[in-house]
């Protein structure tokens, strides 16, 4: 182990496919998972042309639900999942004052898994018989019935769980051990804090869905009756063990954005977070709430009424430590020297389109009136609102809060808040008329609708070509800024605070190859 | 490791990873194909367990010589301590979906398919069931006749079996001791002992399947109670035949010299690993023997 040995650099492809650097590893999370958001916009924009007018014109109904189903895979496994990994690759040893990651070699394993597993998702689409379309939480007994499709998607999502499993313990590990001297827990920046509960979240959530997964391909295969009631099993069984995974995933997939506008809110209002701890103790406060909330997925399959009343006010306290953490954000900005450049927009339309989508979330929570809003496009809205609006948004957040610290140079302002503008108004046009229409009856995952709900439609489908072409803006401006532009400082930001911004823009290598001292 | 920084170990980039991952690809999707009844399917999944096992052999190699090496300082020991011990609770999360199934079947499904003359009268719904279309239950330790299953009893196999994993917990923890004190003969003695406890656990394992299988009429197809029940202790001797490899690539590591009394991750991961298994089959022996 003689040391000049240790510093290979290997070029080409070959750094891509062997690293064990988390800038690199992170880059690759970020490449990978815009990639799968043009598959899933895609299949998005297939749904949406269906919907434009009722009747059947493009698609077959059996494609149709091909496509719901898959760009929901896509969208969850394939985009907002990995690219948080990204970001936390990224940014948590930069944030902590370490030198890697804790496990590099682990990192590599846990993102080379991810293009063989959107592989075999993607087959599934060209078997015999298509794709999984019984919906992304694959309830039996379509999902027993369904063809070799199916048995493609089941372990795509198999493999997507081991990498999901192996990224989040590196990212405990990293964050338990690698922390530079001085930096205690409660010191950390909340983006580390919510990546090491979300970590967490995933390590106990997704072998659950690995084990519903296993029973349904043992249903399938091997004649077991675990979700046949004729061998005493029971589908339901299926919703209860899919759901406790289901659940977490949703705080999965917004955590770690909350930790992004814990980033930013107070470098742009020039002011600390208003409330560090309280932020901390809302974050693990939700984490735990999110596994005991798993069966307001499914007040209408039946379920006793003791249970019923359970989950409601159980989804309710949630709103609690969500509460808390609104008001943090709401605080920090208070009399804060506030400006807007294009990351704080991003933060600040991700805090308010989540809050309509967790009043939407309050409304659906509430069990008699949760018995009118199942499988309608009330639904549909509630969840784009909190994903798109607090994921997405958090993510564009993220990228063009950092993107000056990774790549050295400057972004294009005024692209950038035209990118944010032209999103923000393309998503609530998307997305807001399919409250109405989930009020009115319309049922989702049905490519054909009654005649009243034309005109609502179309404005979704127009608000769907419209947010997908003006992503255009982001990957040019995202692309531009990789190449070139003017330098970037080491702060960047004026009111910018933490460990990464002492490091220069781009980065060093090995982020901190001395550990730095905080006090 | 860089050469800027001498304190935690950051390794070489390694074409081990990808390897691996092509490895699951070629495991998985061969899978599939023979689950479907394509003929390929049984290649891929050679062609693929055989990149992994051949990928284990080297890139576990490769670390255990970095190891041996005195590569690794305190700190990434502590790395791949938490690892372990995050990853052995994601194995507790993956048996507790199955636990929380047996209890929802048991507590909610089965009843509730009994009830109320729900089907037809005289049908009730009582543990075990292998559903009102599969064999009858006769009491466990009966003969069963034609359409009639019996469900395992606890007090034979399975309690020698619950002593046999626990006599293995303490015979590994004897061996570790020795480590401890530098007392080589006591750690691979106690070592070799678990690992025979562990290959005589899994034997009697074997037995008791082909006896349930043969004699028993209990079948993984026995509806829902041999569904929950070869899946659990399936997966658990799975899990039992995995830490016996684990536990025999560590003896020959201690038969070759390897560990110090004050540097033996690798050692205490696997008898992390064993106890785990061990606690497991105790939930196992309740709740899906015994009770």
């Amino acid at each position: 182990m003689s040391v000049d040995h240790h510093a290979e650099h290997p070029t080409g492809i070959s750094r891509w496919l062997f690293t064990t650097n988390h800038k690199d590893i992170g880059t690759l999370y970020l490449v990978f998972s815009f990639i799968m958001a043009i598959v899933g916009g895609i299949m998005s924009l297939v749904i949406r042309s269906e919907l434009w007018q009722p009747g059947l014109q493009l698609v077959e109904p059996n494609f149709f639900n091909q496509m719901t189903t898959v760009h929901a895979l896509v969208m969850i496994f394939g985009f907002a999942m990995p690219a948080f990994v990204g970001l936390a690759n990224w940014m948590i040893p930069m944030m902590i004052g370490a030198p890697d990651m804790a496990l590099p070699r682990m990192n590599n394993w846990s993102f080379w898994i991810l293009p063989f597993a959107a592989t075999l998702l993607i087959m599934s689409l060209f078997m015999p018989g298509g794709g999984p379309s019984g919906g992304w939480t694959i309830y039996p007994p379509l999902s027993v019935q369904g063809g070799i499709g199916v048995d493609f998607t089941l372990l795509a999502i198999h493999m997507l769980g081991i990498s999901s499993i192996l990224g989040s313990i590196n990212i405990i590990a990293t964050v338990l051990n690698m922390r530079a001297p001085g930096m205690t827990l409660m010191k950390m920046p909340m983006f580390a804090w919510t990546w090491l509960i979300t970590a967490f979240l995933l390590i106990a959530a997704m072998p659950v869905l690995a084990g519903a997964v296993t029973m349904l391909i043992t249903d399938r295969h091997f004649g077991t009756h675990f979700f046949d009631a004729a061998g005493g099993g029971d589908p339901v069984l299926f919703q209860h063990v899919f759901w406790f995974f289901g659940h977490p995933e949703v705080y999965i997939l917004v955590l770690p954005a909350f930790g992004v506008f814990s980033q930013i809110i107070p470098t742009f209002s020039r002011k600390p977070l208003f409330g560090y701890a309280s932020m901390v103790y809302a974050t693990a406060s939700i984490a735990f709430l999110s596994f005991i909330v798993w069966a307001h997925h499914m007040y209408t399959v039946g379920m006793p009424m003791a249970g019923e009343l359970f989950f409601m006010y159980s989804t309710m306290l949630i709103a609690v430590p969500t509460g808390v953490k609104i008001f943090n954000w709401v605080s920090t900005m208070w009399r804060g020297s506030m400006t807007f450049e294009t990351p704080m927009l991003w933060a600040l339309g991700g805090v308010f389109t989540f809050a309509v989508g967790g009043f939407s979330g309050l409304m659906l929570a509430i069990t008699p009136a949760d018995f009118q809003y199942q499988d309608t496009y009330f639904v549909v809205a509630h969840f784009h609102y909190v994903i798109f609006g607090a994921t997405i948004y958090g993510l564009f957040a993220a990228i063009y809060y950092w993107l000056p610290k990774w790549t050295g140079h400057l972004y294009n302002e005024t692209l950038g808040k035209w990118h944010f503008w032209l999103t923000t108004i393309g998503i609530n046009l998307t997305f807001f008329p399919q409250h109405f229409l989930g009020l009115a009856g319309m049922p989702r995952r049905i490519p054909d609708y009654a005649l009243q709900f034309t005109e609502f439609n179309q404005w979704s489908t127009v608000g769907a070509f419209f947010t997908i072409a003006s992503q255009l803006i982001f990957f040019f401006i995202a692309i531009r800024a990789m190449k070139g532009g003017a330098k970037a400082t080491d702060q960047v930001w004026e009111g910018a605070d933490g460990l990464e911004w002492t490091l220069s823009s781009p980065p060093p290598y090995h982020s901190f190859a001395v550990a730095p001292k905080v006090k | 490791m860089s050469t800027a920084n001498s304190n935690y170990y950051l390794p070489n980039p390694s074409a081990w990873p990808i390897i691996t991952s092509a490895g699951l690809f070629s495991l998985a999707l061969g899978f599939i194909l023979l689950m479907n009844n394509i003929q390929a399917g049984p290649w891929f999944m050679l062609t693929g367990a055989a990149i992994i096992v051949y990928m284990m052999i080297r890139w576990f190699g490769q670390v255990i010589g970095e190891s041996e090496s005195g590569t690794y300082n305190a700190q990434v020991d502590r790395s791949f301590r938490w690892g372990m011990a995050w990853f052995i609770f994601s194995e507790v999360m993956f048996f507790a979906a199955f636990f929380g199934a047996l209890f929802y079947v048991r507590q909610f499904a089965v009843q509730w398919l009994g009830a109320d003359d729900l089907l037809w009268p005289g049908y009730d719904g009582t543990w075990p069931t292998a559903g009102p279309k599969g064999l009858v239950p006769v009491p466990a330790g009966t003969i069963p006749g034609a359409n009639q299953f019996s469900p395992m009893g606890a007090w034979g196999i399975p309690a020698i079996n619950t002593l046999i994993l626990l006599t293995s917990g303490a015979t590994v923890t004897w061996a570790h001791w020795g480590l401890l004190k530098d007392n080589r003969a006591q750690l691979i003695t106690g070592l070799f002992l678990t690992v025979a406890l562990g290959m005589t656990f899994i034997a009697l394992q074997a037995f008791e399947y082909v006896h349930a299988y043969t004699e028993l009429g209990l079948t993984l197809k026995t509806g829902v109670y041999g569904a929950t029940f070869f899946m659990l202790t399936g997966f658990h001797g799975f899990h039992v035949t995995m830490g016996t490899i684990m536990l025999m690539v560590i003896l020959g590591r201690a038969i070759a010299g390897h560990f110090r009394s004050d540097h033996h991750f690798g050692f205490e991961a696997v008898a992390w690993y064993w106890h785990f298994v061990d606690v497991v089959w105790l939930g196992l022996f309740i709740f899906v023997y015994w009770l």
